[in-house]
């Protein structure tokens, strides 16, 4: 086995990594602002990566860096072993690309773009079956700009994947679709990643990435904050737990703190959804059920839980409204 | 459960053929710029209507016979049009629509995105050469046989001008402002460089001046060589001037987005 690759021979590269995508050290500047920041990430082959972070993180950036259009100002970036950059024409044939928004011409009718991407590829899916399974068929003639936003992103994903790649990168793919979109583009990434495709995708959605990925990785002004797979993030204290429930507005919270133990605290994170958060037993559950009937309200909905993604999120990147 | 049976995604990557795809691309812009209202009114309509207008109607002053000297200028026009206005103006809608950057994540080499756009722009000029000769040859238009072959490398080289030029300006900046300047810039050479009015009938320093822009020198090169059959090599260096400058100066300024 050992001698099974042909050491010695040709040019020897840096040995290449087993990873579809690698990330490291990388930072982006724009102007005064580091858009990215000393990240480091590794999508291994055939999984899906998503990638987690508010508003203004670096993720677009960093899936830039990945697809060649933006050059690193430091770190080492590979894909598919390869320098996004120097060696951009022999790793374009092997990447899919769904850029965020747009990415056709604004008269082109949705079968001629497709079409066009298409002729790109050696071996492309066929351009008819992908526009209907899409849901595209209905409008493949229809002018680019006069498609909704989802018509736009499915169109953007079917660009993405019509030249079979081996690595796709999806810019917020599901953004601006409705349910039923959604759900067929979810079928689309697990299928892909059953076919041997590795996926890195951008999310807002703690729900699709906790659904999707292998990994989910966490950034925040540039930098990763958590990564693991999403039962790793999310039990990372399993002792942990939440206990949620609804009532009326604004009710009073005082005693029911008082009378919970130490290590839980209660709180009413939107109008009406209250969160008791700690060690959550029998009796942390009668207390608070004593609390209910004390303030004469009925606790709807109430379930214990552990933490979602989305909480790990909030905790790590804060709750602030980001611009 | 999944809608699609196993290796329906199964990577089978591949670069497609180079000539498939610049003339897909091509072809592609090629249509787009026929079907858009806009560019038929600028690459074809005002066209027409000059060359009707100036050759029927005695309101600028043009030596005899009317449509000969005209015809070159509309020529001219029909290529500035189409090269550098329309092109910059959908080139900088392109790019806010990020279809550069699409093709540009595709196998076609990056030289082709300007490449495939110079063939659609040929295109559309030889449809305006065609439409519009034909509507001279109804008014009376004569042609030197001797002139047809410089008038064709003048037809390229104004087209590899304006083209530069046209990349330069709609490569660059936002659309909006492509648009405005791109407009702008078309009236000032309609009026000024030497459409309207030839060269020899602008007055003083402006006639030296539009003589040496890319509208100018097409139009007076065009009719030297259609009028007496002999070629403008002077006029055909200032148009490959322009051609050389815009194009170094366009692959340093060319975003993609």
């Amino acid at each position: 086995m050992i001698r099974g690759r042909n050491l010695g021979f040709g040019n020897v590269t840096p040995p290449a990594s087993s990873a579809a995508v690698e990330v490291c050290g990388l930072v982006r500047s724009f102007g005064p602002v580091r858009a990215v920041d000393g990240l480091d990430l590794q999508v291994q082959p055939a999984t899906v990566l998503a990638l987690l972070g508010p508003n203004g993180a670096g993720k677009t950036t960093t899936v830039e860096v990945c697809e060649g259009f933006l050059r690193p100002d430091a770190g080492v970036v590979r894909v598919l072993g390869l320098d996004p950059i120097a060696d951009s024409a022999a790793l374009r044939p092997r990447m899919g690309v769904m850029p965020q928004g747009g990415g056709a011409y604004p008269g082109v009718r949705a079968a001629e773009m497709l079409g066009l991407v298409a002729v790109c590829s050696a071996r492309p899916l066929d351009v008819g079956w992908l526009l209907d399974v899409l849901g595209l068929t209905g409008v493949a003639r229809v002018p680019y700009k006069r498609l909704s936003g989802g018509q736009q992103q499915r169109l953007a994903l079917a660009c993405a994947l019509v030249g079979r790649p081996e690595v796709v990168f999806l810019d917020e793919p599901t953004a601006g679709m409705d349910p039923q979109a959604r759900r067929l583009v979810w079928d689309i990434i697990a299928s892909l990643r059953a076919d041997g495709v590795s996926v890195l995708f951008t999310t807002h959605l703690m729900e699709e990435a906790e659904a999707l990925s292998d990994q989910v990785v966490i950034i925040d002004h540039g930098r990763v904050v958590a990564m693991g797979s999403p039962a790793e993030l999310t039990s990372s204290s399993t002792t942990q737990r939440q206990l949620r429930f609804r009532a009326r507005p604004g009710l009073d919270l005082h005693p029911l703190a008082t009378a919970l133990p130490q290590d839980c605290g209660a709180s009413e994170p939107r109008p009406g959804e209250y969160l008791v958060d700690g060690l959550i037993d029998p009796q942390v559950m009668a207390t608070v059920t004593a609390w209910c009937a004390q303030q004469g309200v009925f606790a709807e909905d109430l379930r214990v839980s552990r933490r979602s993604l989305e909480d790990v999120f909030l905790e790590l990147t804060g709750r602030e409204l980001r611009s | 459960m999944t809608l699609f049976s196993p290796g329906t995604f199964a990577p089978a990557p591949g670069r497609g053929r180079l000539s498939r795809m610049l003339l897909t691309q091509a072809r592609t812009e090629f249509v787009l710029t026929l079907r858009n209202g806009e560019q038929v009114l600028l690459t074809l309509l005002i066209p027409l209507g000059l060359l009707v207008g100036l050759t029927v109607l005695n309101v600028v002053p043009v030596p005899n016979p009317r449509v000969d000297n005209v015809t070159p200028r509309i020529l001219a026009l029909a290529v500035m049009s189409t090269a550098f206005t329309g092109q910059a103006i959908a080139l900088g809608f392109d790019r806010r629509y990020g279809v550069l950057k699409r093709l540009a994540a595709t196998s076609l080499p990056r030289w082709s995105l300007v490449a495939g756009r110079m063939l659609a722009v040929l295109g559309v000029v030889l449809v305006q050469l065609v439409v519009l000769g034909a509507v001279a040859f109804a008014l009376g238009w004569h042609v030197s046989p001797p002139g047809l072959a410089p008038a064709a490398l003048l037809v390229l080289a104004g087209t590899a001008a304006f083209g530069a030029l046209g990349v330069l300006l709609g490569g660059a900046l936002r659309a909006e402002v492509v648009l405005a300047v791109a407009n702008m810039v078309w009236l000032l050479l309609v009026v000024a460089g030497g459409i309207v009015l030839s060269v020899h009938a602008l007055p003083g320093a402006l006639s030296a001046i539009a003589a040496a822009l890319p509208s100018g020198a097409l139009a007076e090169g065009l009719r030297v060589a259609l009028v007496t059959g002999v070629t403008p090599w002077a006029t055909l260096g200032v148009l490959l001037a322009w051609a050389a400058g815009a194009a170094i100066l366009a692959a340093r300024t060319l975003r993609l987005s």
